[in-house]
C-alpha cells in the first residue's frame, strides 16, 4: 500500500490545532480503499490531521485514530509509530484523534473502530508515520551540523552525529518540519523490533483507569452543562402521540422538557432531578408498526423466509448430484436469538448546539459519521460539528451506530443549553441494535466413511448493513451476514452450496462483536460435530482430515484471510490437541468439545471443557485455546482479548436472549438478561499463542464465535444432548436430542 | 436540606434531595466521576463505595442515610493502595469503566478477609459485572494483592 505524503498538511494541522508553533506533525493519506463509510456519510471531513506531534518541550503526542474501548488501541497504535520513531513509549502522550479524512481505516473505507481491523490497517501505516518523522528529524539535524544524514543516529528522542553531537527531538522539530517528507521510507525488519512484540509493556492507560480519572463520555462536563434523562417509546418503532409534562416541568431544578425525534427529554441541573421528573411525564405513544410483533409470530416470519430460496454466496461443484450419490445425507438445524451488546458504560453524549456550532462529545466507534448525522439533525453544516471521542466504557459493536448522538444534539438545540444525556441502563437494553436471529440449515451428503461429500447451507436472518451500509449489499447479499461460512475451510468433493436469505423482523439490528461469525460458524462448528459423531470419528482428527489446503480465493470474505488456512488451522487444532490434554478419561458428566475457525485473519482452535449436571446445568470448568494472529505487536493484551473474547461469547451463548412482546423488548436490566459473573467465569484460561512472523491477524473479535461451538460441542460430549438451539440453557439443553 | 457527611477523608456537605442516590451526589454534586453508573438496580457493582469501610452499592445508598457517616470512593483510595497497584501490576482493565467498582469491593473483601480462596473471591465479587472479561486477571490481582503489605 503506497501512502501519499502531502507536506502541506502539517501547515493545516497547526493552524487548526494551535499546538506549540513549530512542532513537527505529519499526516498521511491513504489512496482509495473500499470506502464504504464515506459514501454512505457524504464526504466532507475536518482538515487533515497528523500521527505524530513533537513540541519544541520535546513532549511527543501520538494520535491514536482508533476507539479505546478495552482492546488496547491506546497503547499498541502508539507502539508502532514509537517502534519506528525511536522515543520511549512509556513516554509518550496519546490523544485522541478528531474525525479527518487523514484517519480513514483503509479495511473499512470510514473512520470507524470495528472488524478487529485497528492494528491490520496500522500495521504499515503507523510504522511508516513513525520512521518518516524521524528521518525527518535526522534530516534537520545533519543539514544544521553540516554532515550526512547517514552518519547520524538517534535513540530514545536524540539525534547523534559525529564528534558526540547531539540535539533533542524537541531542539529539531520546527526545523524538522521544514523538511522534506520522505518519499522512500525503509522499516526495520521484525528481529530489530524493540517496542513491538514486548512481552512486559504495560498499557498506557491503566494508571488512570486505575485511579478512577479515566474520562469516558458519561464523565463530562462541560461549563453551563445540564443533564437530560429521557423516555423513549417502549415499542420498537414507537413514537410519542402526546404528552403531559406539567407534573416535570413543576420538579425544583428542572430547567425544560423537550421532544425530540424519538421521545420525550427532562433537563435539569442535575441527573436524578431529570430522572425522578421524566417519571412523571404522561406519555401517550403511537405504538408504530410492530405493536403486535412477539416471539411466534416472529419466528414464523423467521420459517417462512426460510423456506424462499436465498442468494447463493458460494457454490461449487454439482451439489445435487453429491447428494444422491451419498452413502448417507444428515440435515440439521440451528435457531440464533437476538442479543444485545449491554456495554457497561449506558449510553450517552453531551452536546452542546448553539446557532453557528456544535461540539458533540461522546464514547463513539464512528466518529466520522457524527458530523454529517447532527448537521442533519440540527441544520449546521458538517464542518460546524466537533466531535471529541471520550474512552469507551465497552463498545462491541453498540457504539458504531449514532443514535444517542443524533439524540443529544436534537436535545441540546430544543433546551437551548449544553446537555448531558444520559441514558438508564433499561433504556440501553430496550433500545439497542440487537444481534440478528436467524435460522441455519444444513444438508451434508457424506460417503460411507462419514467424509464430507457435498453440503448446502441456507440461512435466515435480518441484513444489518442493509440499513447502516446500504452499498456493501449486492444482489441479495450483505457481506456481514456470510461471514464465517464463506470462508468455509473444509473440503466437499462433489460439490457444496451456501445461500443466505434476507429477512426482516421488525426489530432492529446491529454489528455485534464478531458478527455474523457468531451465527454462522457457531452453527457451522456445531454441525461438523454432528458429522464427526455420525462418522464415528475423534472429532478434531475429522476436522484436520477434511481441512482444504487449496487456496481459492472467497469472493465476500472482506475481512479475512480471503483464501483456505488450511496449513494453519492444522497446526492450531494439533496444538490444541496437545495443549487441552485432549481425550483423557475425564468424569462423568464431564466434557470436551472443540471448534476452529478463521476470521480476521486469525485462526483460533479452542477446547472447552464443561460440566453438566442431570438438570442440564452447565459449568465450563476450563477453556484451551491455541491462536495465530500473526505478529503480536502487544503480546499481553493480546492474551487479554482472546480472555475478553471467551467471556463476551460465553455470555451470549449460555444466557444471551432478548425477546420482544407488543413490540417491546422485555429484558431492560442485569436481572432479566443475564451475563456472565466471576463465580460462572471459567475455572482456568489456557491460551497460547503460535509464534509467527506474518502479518497481524485481528484480535478483538474471533474468540467470541469460536468458543460458542466449543462449548456445544462440549455439552454434547458431557451429556449426549446436542444444542441447536441458543442459549444453551437447561430448558434448551434438555429438550434437545 | 443540607446533608453533612465525609467523603474520602474530608467533610462536606450537599444541599438535595434526600432521596438522591449517593451515586449521583458524588458525580453530579461533588464531581468524583470515578464512580460509575452501571446499572441503577444494584445488580452490576459499578458504582461500588465504601460506607464506613464497606462496601455498598452507590446507586441504592440514599443520601439522606448517609448523613454523618464516612465515604471512600476511588479517588480516596489513594491511587498507591495494594489492590490499585496489583490491577497496575497485572494490566487488569481493559475499557476499564466496572473497575473502580471491582476495586472498591475488591479493597473491602482484603480489609475483611486478610488471605481470600476462590471461593471467598467468587462469592464477594460475584455482585460486580465486567463486560470485557477481566475476570481471569482480578481474581489474579485480588491474590497479589493480599500478599502485598
Amino acid at each position: 500500500m503506497a501512502n501519499i505524503v502531502k507536506n502541506e498538511t502539517r501547515r493545516d494541522f497547526l493552524k487548526v490545532s494551535g499546538t506549540v508553533a513549530g512542532g513537527l506533525a505529519l499526516g498521511f493519506y491513504l489512496p482509495s480503499g473500499p470506502r464504504m463509510a464515506q459514501a454512505d456519510a457524504g464526504g466532507g471531513y475536518a482538515s487533515p490531521n497528523a500521527w505524530v506531534r513533537i513540541g519544541l518541550d520535546n513532549v511527543v503526542t501520538i494520535m491514536v485514530a482508533r476507539s479505546e474501548m478495552g482492546q488496547d488501541v491506546y497503547t499498541s497504535m502508539p507502539m508502532l509509530v514509537a517502534e519506528e520513531l525511536e522515543v520511549d513509549i512509556n513516554k509518550i502522550k496519546v490523544e485522541f484523534a478528531p474525525p479527518a479524512e487523514v484517519y480513514i481505516n483503509a479495511l473499512l473505507g470510514g473512520q470507524l473502530t470495528g472488524g478487529s481491523t485497528s492494528v491490520r490497517d496500522a500495521w504499515e501505516k503507523l510504522r511508516k508515520a513513525g520512521a518518516s518523522a524521524r528521518m525527518m528529524l535526522i534530516a534537520a539535524a545533519a543539514d544544521d551540523w553540516g554532515v550526512d544524514t547517514g552518519s547520524c543516529k538517534v535513540k530514545d528522542g536524540v539525534v547523534m552525529g559525529p564528534g558526540g553531537k547531539r540535539a533533542s527531538y524537541g531542539s529539531l522539530a520546527a526545523k524538522a518540519s521544514q523538511m522534506e517528507v520522505p518519499r522512500d521510507v525503509p522499516l526495520k525488519p521484525a528481529s530489530q523490533f524493540k517496542i513491538v512484540g514486548n512481552m512486559r509493556q504495560k498499557r498506557l492507560d491503566t494508571a488512570a483507569k486505575v485511579r478512577g480519572t479515566a474520562q469516558f463520555g458519561i464523565d463530562t462536563r462541560i461549563p453551563g452543562m445540564t443533564y437530560a434523562a429521557v423516555r423513549m417509546p417502549p415499542m420498537i418503532g414507537g413514537k410519542v402521540a402526546s404528552y403531559d409534562d406539567s407534573r416535570a416541568k413543576n420538579f425544583p431544578g428542572v430547567k425544560t422538557v423537550v421532544q425530540y425525534s424519538r421521545g420525550v427529554a427532562v433537563v435539569a441541573e442535575d441527573y436524578w432531578t431529570a430522572k425522578k421528573a421524566a417519571a412523571t411525564l404522561d406519555i401517550r405513544w403511537d405504538a408504530g408498526p410492530n405493536a403486535n410483533l412477539d416471539m411466534r409470530g416472529l419466528w414464523q416470519g423467521i420459517e417462512q423466509a426460510s423456506a424462499q430460496p436465498g442468494a447463493v454466496f458460494r457454490e461449487h461443484g454439482d451439489t445435487d448430484a453429491g447428494m444422491m450419490n451419498a452413502a448417507k445425507t444428515i440435515t440439521s438445524e440451528y435457531r440464533l436469538p437476538f442479543v444485545s451488546h449491554s456495554p457497561m458504560e449506558p449510553m450517552n453524549t453531551t452536546a452542546d448546539v448553539r446557532g453557528d456550532k456544535a461540539t458533540i462529545i461522546t464514547p463513539t466507534q464512528f466518529q466520522q459519521l457524527i458530523p454529517h448525522v447532527v448537521a442533519g439533525a440540527t441544520g449546521l453544516k458538517p464542518e460546524q460539528v466537533e466531535v471529541i471521542t471520550t474512552f469507551l466504557g465497552g463498545g462491541f459493536g453498540r457504539r458504531v451506530e449514532v443514535d444517542y448522538a443524533i439524540d443529544a444534539a436534537e436535545i441540546s438545540k430544543a433546551a437551548g443549553m449544553p446537555v448531558k444525556m444520559v441514558w438508564s441502563r433499561e433504556d440501553d437494553m430496550t433500545h439497542d441494535s440487537y444481534r440478528p436471529a436467524g435460522i441455519y440449515k444444513f444438508t451434508a451428503g457424506v460417503d460411507s466413511s462419514g467424509k464430507l461429500q457435498a453440503l448446502r447451507f441456507h440461512s435466515t436472518s435480518p441484513s444489518i448493513s442493509s440499513r447502516l451500509f446500504p452499498s456493501v449489499v449486492k444482489d441479495g447479499i450483505d457481506p456481514f451476514a456470510v461471514e464465517g461460512i464463506d470462508n468455509f475451510p473444509y473440503t466437499a468433493d462433489a460439490g457444496l452450496r451456501f445461500s443466505y436469505q434476507m429477512h426482516d423482523t421488525g426489530v432492529t439490528v446491529g454489528y455485534w462483536r464478531a458478527v455474523s461469525h457468531n451465527l454462522n460458524a457457531v452453527a457451522l462448528e456445531s454441525f461438523i460435530d454432528e458429522l464427526a459423531t455420525a462418522a464415528g470419528k475423534d472429532p478434531i482428527q475429522y476436522r484436520i482430515d477434511m481441512l482444504d489446503m487449496g487456496s481459492t480465493k472467497h469472493q465476500w470474505s472482506g475481512l479475512s484471510a480471503g483464501v483456505p488456512v488450511g496449513p494453519r488451522m492444522k497446526r492450531a487444532l494439533e496444538e490444541v490437541r496437545k495443549k487441552s490434554g485432549w481425550g483423557r478419561k475425564l468424569p462423568k458428566g464431564r466434557g470436551q468439545g472443540v471448534a476452529v475457525m478463521e476470521g480476521y485473519n486469525t485462526v483460533i482452535a479452542m477446547v472447552a471443557e464443561v460440566t453438566v449436571s442431570s438438570g442440564y446445568d452447565v459449568q465450563i470448568d476450563k477453556i484451551t485455546a491455541v491462536v495465530d494472529a500473526g505478529t503480536l505487536i502487544h503480546p499481553d493484551q493480546a492474551l487479554a482479548q482472546v480472555q475478553s473474547c471467551i467471556n463476551y461469547g460465553q455470555s451470549a451463548c449460555m444466557w444471551g436472549e432478548i425477546t420482544v412482546k407488543n413490540g417491546a423488548v422485555e429484558q431492560n436490566n442485569f436481572d432479566t438478561y443475564r451475563v456472565a459473573r466471576i463465580n460462572e467465569a471459567p475455572k482456568e484460561l489456557n491460551i497460547h499463542f503460535i509464534k509467527s512472523d506474518s502479518v497481524p491477524g485481528g484480535l478483538g473479535e474471533p474468540g467470541t464465535a469460536v468458543v460458542q461451538p466449543a462449548i456445544a460441542n462440549a455439552i454434547f460430549a458431557a451429556s449426549g444432548k446436542r444444542p441447536r438451539t441458543l442459549p444453551y440453557t437447561p430448558e434448551n439443553i434438555g429438550a434437545s436430542t | 436540606m443540607k446533608i453533612a457527611f465525609q467523603v474520602n477523608g474530608k467533610r462536606t456537605s450537599v444541599d438535595v434531595a434526600p432521596d438522591t442516590p449517593l451515586l449521583w451526589v458524588l458525580r453530579d454534586t461533588l464531581g468524583l466521576t470515578g464512580t460509575k453508573f452501571g446499572c441503577g438496580k444494584a445488580l452490576c457493582g459499578a458504582c461500588t463505595v465504601h460506607l464506613n469501610g464497606m462496601a455498598v452499592r452507590s446507586c441504592q445508598t440514599q443520601i439522606g442515610s448517609v448523613a454523618g457517616q464516612k465515604v471512600t470512593t476511588i479517588e480516596g483510595l489513594g491511587g498507591n493502595h495494594r489492590v490499585q497497584r496489583a490491577w497496575m501490576a497485572l494490566d487488569v482493565p481493559q475499557c476499564g469503566y466496572c473497575q473502580p467498582g471491582q476495586m472498591m469491593s475488591a479493597s473491602a473483601l482484603l480489609a475483611m478477609n486478610k488471605n481470600p480462596s476462590d471461593q471467598d473471591i467468587d462469592a464477594f465479587m460475584s455482585g460486580n459485572i465486567c463486560r470485557c472479561g477481566t475476570y481471569v486477571r482480578i481474581r489474579a490481582a485480588i491474590k497479589a494483592a493480599a500478599k502485598m503489605s
